[in-house]
């Protein structure tokens, strides 16, 4: 009986991958390209922000990407967890660096943006502080599976650490809300102002937000490949190693 | 359960527990501060009560890969787990002296430690009061990240790279209470939500806790 679930097979998983990953490696290209230099050059500067508002369309995408990563990987350790599934393990595994990366280019191209605007190249802003609150939880989660040797007992902590963090991912997102609100409603720092009412500014940053998304996959599916590949060679080597 | 629980105290107490030693990081945190931010009392005491519950963290974290690591090593753990009282209160019991042994202290060392900083009058029984709710906690959390690391030998700097983000909400709100208390805003809000953060780790890190050790002590 064909189901999602076959592909928890290394075997299947690779076989299939490998057959769609030139195709959404080729979508990414093309959504990226087209995106980027519709957004970048063939849109008119804003009234207001000039052409700076054009990093948007990295920030944005990059910045979903690194929250969908996270949940991505959320999804994956719970499927590990429950029907224990190699697969769906390493895919979390090879999730996270993808997802800190998309962190740091939200992190850096919101610092290049936040510099000509507000003057400043970082502010306490609940969301950018929410962002680097992210971006230390996935570098804890890599630390754990880079730190533990037994690779399922690894899958199983990184889980473990997983699900927690979200909660306190989420529980952090409200309390810095909370926290910078204070006395001081400083919020003319809105990033997510609707400056892009028309739709001259958000087709790209739709195409844009697609190119990543299937960046992602198609980074995701290497890597897994890649990690499903390197725990075969390593039973091999046993393998040779007791023969 | 309160036989382990007395145990670990007595443990902790006794010459290598080290019992003082996050006392006495707390102290030389608290003197360093000046050092660096310069000893106008202005400045000093504004930062006092972030100083003072960011040293409350860090003196947390510094003891606690004692509460599973020495009894992972010699065995004794395997025994806990395989005892009749379940592993959840094992690590109850266990956070709970970490918090008599540590936090509870740091708790009372806070007033006196905030007068090195100029901590305002006004701001004191606000410190004490976010300290009491919010520094167990602290040690909840930070048994769920000594859980996570217990095999690995130098397991420590991982541990607090994992525990700290998780301090994050206790820290806000810890430190969002002494602000408005002292300004005499309305407080009971806050209190209410860093009780309710404190109640929720305790009610549901256990699970989570004991589920890391028992991968780990396969």
């Amino acid at each position: 009986m064909a189901s999602l679930w076959q592909y928890a097979n290394p075997q299947k998983f690779l076989a299939v991958s490998r057959a769609v990953l030139p195709f959404v490696a080729g979508g990414a290209a093309i959504c990226l390209v087209v995106g980027l230099v519709w957004g970048f050059f063939f849109t008119p500067d804003d009234y207001k922000q000039g052409s700076t508002v054009k990093i948007i369309y990295l920030h944005v995408p990059a910045a979903l990407m690194a929250i969908n990563a996270w949940l991505m990987m959320l999804v994956a350790s719970l499927i590990w967890l429950v029907r224990r599934h190699h697969v769906s393990a390493l895919a979390a595994k090879a999730a996270a660096p993808i997802g800190i990366t998309m962190t740091v280019i939200a992190l850096v191209t919101g610092a290049i943006w936040g510099e000509p605007m507000w003057g400043t190249y970082w502010a306490w802003d609940p969301r950018l502080t929410s962002f680097l609150i992210l971006f230390l939880f996935y570098l804890g989660y890599s630390a754990l599976w880079q730190a533990i040797e037994s690779p399922d007992a690894a899958a199983d902590l990184t889980s473990v650490l997983c699900m927690v963090g979200s909660v306190f991912a989420i529980l952090s997102r409200y309390a810095v809300n909370f926290w910078n609100q204070g006395l001081h409603q400083g919020a003319s720092l809105s990033l997510d102002k609707e400056e892009n009412v028309s739709d001259v500014f958000y087709l790209p940053l739709l195409v844009c937000i697609a190119g990543f998304i299937l960046l992602f996959v198609a980074l995701v599916l290497l890597r897994t490949q890649t990690e499903i590949r390197q725990r075969q060679l390593k039973a091999l080597e046993a393998r040779e190693r007791m023969a | 359960m309160i036989a382990l629980f007395w145990r670990d105290m007595r443990l902790a107490m006794r010459a290598g527990g080290g019992f003082g030693l996050g006392l006495s990081f707390f102290l030389i945190l608290t003197v360093l501060v000046p050092f660096g931010v310069g000893p106008q009392s202005e400045i000093l005491s504004v930062i006092a009560p972030g100083i003072l519950w960011v040293g409350a963290l860090l003196a947390c974290l510094l003891s606690l890969d004692r509460i599973f690591a020495l009894d992972f090593e010699d065995g004794s753990l395997d025994l806990l787990a395989t005892a009749p009282i379940p592993l959840e209160g094992v690590v109850a019991m266990k956070a709970a002296a970490h918090w008599v042994t540590t936090g509870l202290p740091l708790v009372i060392a806070a007033p006196v430690l905030g007068v090195l900083l100029h901590l305002e009058g006004g701001a004191v029984r606000w410190l004490i009061l976010g300290l009491i709710i919010g520094t167990p906690a602290l040690s909840m959390i930070g048994a769920f990240g000594a859980g996570l690391t217990v095999g690995l030998k130098r397991g420590g700097l991982l541990m607090s790279l994992l525990v700290l983000p998780l301090y994050v909400p206790t820290l806000i709100f810890g430190a969002e209470v002494v602000k408005r208390g002292a300004l005499g805003m309305e407080v009971q809000g806050v209190i209410l939500i860093l009780t309710a953060i404190t109640l929720a780790v305790w009610a549901l890190l256990p699970f989570a806790a004991a589920a890391a050790l028992r991968i780990n002590l396969r």
